[in-house]
């Protein structure tokens, strides 16, 4: 009966739609913004959400599995650590410190590498050739030595995680719109816009930004798991996100004595780490494919 | 008065393979309300010619005045008056109205970059608009909501809105469908007969410039090889290059026939052009002496003048001599 009331062809073409089957393009990825919002909402209303604070110990209920295992307990679903703090809990509150410094981070490398890879393309010569030298200079510098410098002189914490995550992020933006402005400083409305006698700052803000804003929507997202994933890397080596603030790299450090006997501790905040960056880089994959003319396809 | 006076501009590029010399010692000029078409081959600095004039690129050597003053080297407030005059209209309707825009913020730009008062710029748009034929509407849409040949109009209204008097065309019609080209150039000799333009046609489709021009230059890497009114200039072509063009257009005769293979080969490099006339590795008359030195300007008739030993009498005895300007 189902059959007659909904016709399998609509159900097929609605499936094929939704999923994108056979189809070079994919389609919109339900999961990956599924799992971005989700840690979004954790960001904005986690305090409110979580069921215990993440600093609140109680070692009454020390290890205590996840709810599913034997000798768990609804009352902590994702368990506790060994000063008995509540693991969802503590992911929840982790989301908030690891959004908030990949936001900063990313705004803040993206406005510098775009204005900087805008003046590089724009004007080229000298100034191009200045600011691809330095590029290419703070590209060789790996990130972690320079970490390890700057948590030693810096004061600790997220001004000083977004920092020395801004200082290795700018190269990216600044590469890509360089070279993009490069070739639209070539398009005649930039020659016809200097004909009608605009001046240059007015050229760069109505000619060059607007048309890079896809690109750099594109690269903030896919650059967000990979801010998080070098935060949770710093933080496990100690030099971001101190104690008592809880980071998803912080409980991963945490864990890492415990591994044998608690194997939660570090296998759920790596599921998030991994989850989140995983749902970036989708995500960033589609708004790319949506906004590429050639692959944009109709729906 | 001349309108526009370019004198022995030059416009040498350095690259990492030597200097280039894009646009080598031209000298031309413009009148008020006249249309003059630069014709040539892809890469002969046509459209580095037009830059020059419209102040996109300095000029290496040489002197460009409008209405007698020197613009060629003005910079800040004076060029922008100057700017103001000069506008233009380039082949590709894609390329050259910004897709982030809407049409209204395109045809203001360059009213409120010379200042206009706001409030009267709706009305110059919606004049604009219908000078070209599009309605008022069309303000509100974005570049990609139209065809070519409506997108075209809209950078002609931009080149217009500021009542200029030179309107730099570089190939403003060989980007459209054939079906729509003939409505354009009706379009551009119309606005130029209401609003007293001049134009500076940049084409290579001989048919058009012999429709819409009054006089042509023919450019052949990086010089004028030949100028002159235009009927005079295809009626009676004096140098081999020009002849070789006209000789080339098709005609819808098909008892005319096809006059090919007259020129082989490529055009030279402007990275090193050929020693004496830069045409002669081509030319099917090529002498001796065209190897060696470069000829000289030679008056032919009134405003037709060309570069070519064959011209010269002291080179081909029984020639006409005519005026060697030098």
């Amino acid at each position: 009966m189902a059959e007659a009331l909904i016709p399998r062809a609509f159900v097929a073409r609605l499936w094929a739609r939704v999923f994108r089957r056979n189809r070079v393009s994919s389609g919109f990825p339900f999961v990956a913004s599924g799992v971005l919002g989700l840690v979004l909402i954790c960001a904005l209303f986690g305090p409110w959400i979580a069921p215990y604070r993440a600093t609140a110990i109680s070692l009454a209920d020390a290890m205590t599995p996840p709810a599913w295992m034997e000798g768990g307990s609804a009352s902590h679903l994702l368990g506790t650590d060994n000063l008995g703090r509540d693991i969802l809990s503590r992911i929840i509150a982790g989301a908030r410190v690891s959004t908030t410094v990949a936001f900063y981070a990313i705004v803040l490398s993206g406005l510098i590498g775009a204005g900087l890879g805008m003046a590089a393309g724009y004007f080229g010569g000298v100034v191009d050739a200045v600011i691809s030298r330095v590029i290419d200079t703070q590209m060789a510098v790996p990130s972690i030595p320079l970490a390890m410098l700057f948590a030693a002189v810096l004061p600790p914490g997220e001004a000083m995680v977004i920092f020395i995550i801004v200082l290795s992020y700018w190269t990216w933006y600044a590469r890509i719109v360089r070279g993009e402005v490069m070739s639209l400083r070539e398009r005649d409305f930039i020659a016809l816009a200097k004909v009608a006698g605009v001046g240059t700052p007015t050229i760069f803000v109505r000619h060059l930004a607007p048309n890079l804003l896809n690109t750099l929507l594109v690269l903030a997202t896919l650059q967000f798991g990979s801010v998080i994933v070098f935060e949770a890397g710093l933080s496990f080596l100690g030099l971001g996100i101190q104690p008592p603030q809880v980071s998803w790299g912080g409980m991963l450090s945490d864990g890492r004595n415990f591994i044998e006997v608690a194997w939660w501790l570090i296998t759920i905040p790596g599921i998030a780490i991994m989850a989140a960056c995983l749902a970036s880089n989708l995500l960033g994959d589609w708004l790319r494919d949506t906004f590429d003319p050639l692959r944009r396809q109709v729906w | 008065m001349t309108l526009l006076a370019l004198e022995d501009v030059a416009c040498h590029f350095t690259t990492p393979a030597g200097v280039v010399r894009a646009v080598d010692g031209i000298t031309l000029k413009i009148d008020p309300g006249e249309t003059l078409a630069l014709v040539g081959e892809s890469g002969c600095g046509k459209s580095t010619l037009a830059w020059l004039i419209l102040g996109l690129h300095p000029l290496t050597r040489g002197r460009i005045s409008f209405k007698g003053q020197d613009i060629s080297r003005l910079r800040g407030r004076g060029a922008k008056g100057f700017r103001a005059r000069v506008q233009a209209v380039f082949q590709d309707p894609y390329s050259s109205l910004n897709p982030r825009l809407k049409v209204r913020t395109i045809l203001a730009e360059p009213l409120l970059a010379h200042g206009a008062a706001r409030r009267g710029v709706a009305a110059k748009i919606n004049r604009a608009l219908s000078l070209v034929g599009l309605p008022e509407m069309s303000a509100d849409l974005y570049p990609h909501e139209f065809s070519g040949g409506q997108r075209q109009r809209i950078a002609i209204a931009r080149a217009l809105i500021l009542e200029p008097d030179l309107v730099v065309l570089d190939e403003p019609i060989s980007a459209l469908d054939v079906s729509i080209r003939a409505q354009m150039l009706n379009l551009l000799q119309d606005l130029q007969g209401e609003l007293g333009l001049a134009y500076l046609l940049i084409a290579h489709d001989l048919a058009l410039v012999e429709h819409a021009a009054r006089r042509v230059a023919v450019m052949y890497l990086g010089e004028i090889v030949e100028d002159g009114r235009t009927e005079a200039l295809f009626d009676r072509p004096q140098h081999p290059y020009t002849q070789a063009l006209l000789a080339a257009v098709p005609r819808p005769d098909p008892a005319h026939p096809r006059a090919t293979g007259q020129i082989h080969g490529e055009v030279a490099t402007a990275l090193a052009p050929p020693s004496g006339c830069r045409f002669h590795p081509r030319c099917p008359k090529c002498m001796d002496v065209c190897t060696k030195t470069a000829p000289e300007t030679t008056i032919v008739a009134t405003e037709h003048q060309a570069r070519c030993h064959l011209l010269d009498s002291r080179h081909v005895p029984g020639t006409r001599r005519g005026t060697i300007v030098g």
